[in-house]
């Protein structure tokens, strides 16, 4: 039976010399190289994170090299490229540059440190966020596709929802009500445990059978809950919930990872759902490989291309959002720059100082683009029915 | 060894086995009535030996092997491998018998994860069995390689740099990987071109005198499974109709519908008039029985009987049954 006890040293008739051997990245650079646009998107792209990782370094700490929030209330509202005033300024107020590259706001500081800060919020912000939601989408697309078959009983339900009012009315500081509340479902939790490992469903009584039955299936739960969730209108959910959380840059990050995470939930679904009934899952479960493995080590690179898609242009998306907040106002708070804060506190000026607005902006304009044609770039050579036929 | 032995040993052995697949119609996707996919199966499988598992399309064949795999819960009926009836185990149990019973899918490129070189696929299955990530392991892929008559160097390759048989044969390795007992090939060959299907049958038998391995091989081509098989069965709409050795299913046909599949052969010689007219295939809804025997309505020798009542197995030889009260009186 065992191989190894054979000898098989005498081969076959070997196969033909193949082709050369490119790999995947080799053969995406190829494909991806013949679209200039996408290209074009790379090139920003790399270029807007260098800047936000330099202005990161050069901005910050107790001396920086630029200084975001030094005011130089004699320099206010300077166009960009302009000198500045030597005699009126004292040594260390004196833009390192020799010019105010991007001019200065109505405080006098300096716009080009300012975006520099700025431009690292941004980058975080959508990668954070993104980061986030991508996380949570493929969780829950994950469960949606290859677990959406399985039910969930009634009591299971009903005993999730006990133990979230529970928790809530805790947390609300009423205890009473809510350490009851959690003591039932824990006294359920172990009634359904022990029962389940005495005599299975003999031992219930016919009337608790009710809440055995199954009453959703995983696939629906998860779904409606993506429908519930693209109902709302998303910037003001974020607006409400930003206004009751604490000002800070974290939040806004979270806030905008848990209110995308949808699409992505979606895209790997429909790919789990196809990816489940091919064959080579169906190999890989019969070699006795655990869920977890078949999930993560076989299905999800190849449901990851429409996800790694989503997830570029979700990134220009929540750099809008991050803006959209901070220019009302509801973003990060404000002694630090973002390019929406930027934005905002030019807007009074937009006569006198143009600059202030349509800097930040054309910013803006111009990563979001940057971000937008890379994903598509990226969708075009990622898509399997454009690629060339091996 | 086990082989050495004379006295036969059944390494599969299933029983009454049954899979309905219900129709749901409307809004509340009410059942509307039940495809039997797999009615009322049995056979076994020797130690060593190969089952074929012949039918037209769409008469349950992959069903049986996806309910032999587990990738399906069977209805009814038992699934006994090596003693122990796996048809009730649950995903847990079965985790350790998995290895046991491996499959070689028809489509061998939808077969194979386009993400992983074939060497990372095969290694799967040796990750499995225990061996550890290492010289070992690396000289064991090559065995499994060299054995299905790949080149070693195949193996940092990505299987769409392959062809169809290529990718077969890899599919064959990471079967054979976790050192199965039971191979269930599910038409390995039928998408493949006649010269490579050649190649691809002689692999397997040439691995089944080897490794002692049984196989159930699954096919539409009697040609191919008389030439690979000890035992042929022939399925018809979820039943099995026929069932008996190679041999003697070729020389003594019983069913009307193996007698049909017989003269579909095309014959080497020509000038040589077929004894029996094929039927016209049954386009309705083939797979929803009414009573009496499934094969009513194509059937050359019909009686008002096989219309009514439920046709059983009769025994006409020895392993020979067939699913035909008329075929056994003769």
């Amino acid at each position: 039976m065992n191989i190894d006890e054979k000898g098989f040293n005498q081969d076959f008739q070997f196969e033909a010399p193949m082709a050369p051997k490119r790999t995947r990245l080799q053969e995406f650079w190829l494909l991806f190289r013949q679209n200039r646009l996408a290209i074009l998107g790379l090139f920003i792209f790399i270029l807007f994170f260098c800047c936000a990782i330099m202005g990161l370094f050069i901005t910050s700490g107790p001396d920086p090299l630029f200084d975001p929030a030094m005011i130089r209330l004699q320099e206010k509202l300077r166009p960009p490229l302009a000198k500045p005033n030597l005699d009126s300024l004292r040594r260390e107020e004196i833009p390192c540059l020799g010019f105010y590259l991007m001019g200065t706001d109505d405080l006098g500081r300096d716009v080009f440190a300012r975006m520099l800060q700025g431009a690292w919020v941004s980058l975080t912000v959508g990668f954070v966020a993104v980061g986030i939601s991508v996380l949570i989408g493929i969780f829950m697309g994950g469960v949606a596709g290859y677990f959406g078959q399985h039910h969930i009983r009634v009591d299971h339900i009903l005993m999730t929802i006990l133990l979230i009012s529970g928790a809530g009315l805790v947390m609300a500081h009423s205890i009473r009500f809510g350490a009851v509340l959690l003591c039932l479902t824990l006294a359920y939790i172990f009634y359904s445990f022990f029962t389940q490992n005495r005599s299975g469903e003999k031992s219930v009584p016919s009337w608790a059978k009710v809440f055995r039955k199954s009453a959703v299936s995983v696939d629906t739960l998860i779904m409606r809950i993506v429908d519930i969730m693209l109902c709302f209108p998303s910037f003001f959910l974020i607006l409400t919930v930003v206004a009751l959380l604490p000002a800070s840059i974290y939040n806004i990050m979270i806030v905008i990872g848990l209110t995308s995470w949808m699409g992505t939930t979606r895209f790997v679904r429909a790919e789990f759902l196809s990816l489940r009934e091919q064959d080579f899952v169906a190999a890989v479960k019969t070699l006795g490989a655990s869920n977890f493995r078949i999930i993560f080590r076989h299905m999800m690179p190849n449901a990851i291309a429409p996800v790694l898609v989503s997830a570029t242009i979700g990134i220009a998306t929540a750099i809008l959002t991050e803006a959209g907040l901070s220019f009302l106002g509801f973003g990060v708070p404000p002694p630090h720059a973002t390019w929406g804060n930027i934005l905002s506190d030019g807007k009074n000026f937009i006569f006198d100082a143009p600059w202030l607005t349509f800097i930040p902006g054309i910013a803006i304009l111009i990563v979001v683009l940057s971000f937008n044609l890379f994903g598509e770039g990226l969708r075009d050579v990622l898509n399997p029915k454009l690629r060339e036929r091996h | 060894m086990e082989l050495l032995n004379k006295d036969k040993q059944i390494v599969l052995r299933v029983q009454n086995l049954k899979k309905y697949f219900p129709i749901r119609r409307g809004f509340f996707q009410k059942i509307a009535g039940w495809v039997k996919a797999v009615d009322d199966v049995s056979f076994e499988i020797e130690q060593g030996k190969t089952l074929g598992l012949v039918g037209e399309s769409g008469c349950g064949k992959t069903t049986v092997a996806r309910l032999i795999l587990k990738l399906l819960e069977p209805d009814h009926g038992k699934i006994i491998f090596r003693g122990s009836d796996i048809g009730e185990f649950t995903e847990k149990d079965m985790r350790p018998i998995r290895k046991e019973i491996q499959i070689v899918f028809q489509d061998p490129f939808g077969s194979l994860n386009p993400r992983m070189t074939t060497g990372l696929s095969i290694e799967e299955g040796l990750r499995i069995l225990g061996i550890k990530r290492g010289r070992k392991r690396k000289e064991r892929l090559e065995k499994l390689l060299k054995m299905v008559g790949m080149s070693p160097d195949s193996a940092d390759r990505y299987p769409h740099e392959f062809s169809g048989g290529q990718r077969q044969r890899i599919c064959i390795a990471r079967a054979l990987s976790v050192d199965p007992s039971l191979v269930v090939c599910d038409e390995p060959i039928s998408a493949l071109d006649v010269s490579i299907q050649a190649q691809i049958i002689n692999l397997l038998k040439d691995l089944q005198d080897r490794l002692g391995l049984s196989y159930l091989f699954i096919s539409h081509d009697l040609n191919v499974v008389s030439y690979l098989c000890s035992t042929i069965s022939v399925m018809y709409k979820g039943q099995i109709m026929e069932s008996a050795p190679a041999e003697e299913l070729f020389e003594n046909p019983c069913h009307p519908y193996t007698m049909s599949l017989l003269s579909a052969i095309p014959d080497p010689e020509p000038g040589i008039k077929r004894e029996i007219e094929l039927v016209e295939p049954d386009l309705s809804d083939s797979l929803i029985t009414s009573n009496g025997c499934n094969f009513q309505g194509r059937c050359s020798i019909e009686e008002p009987r096989c219309l009514e009542e439920k046709i059983g197995f009769e025994k006409v030889g020895e392993k020979h049954f067939v699913r035909c009260w008329k075929a056994a009186k003769k």
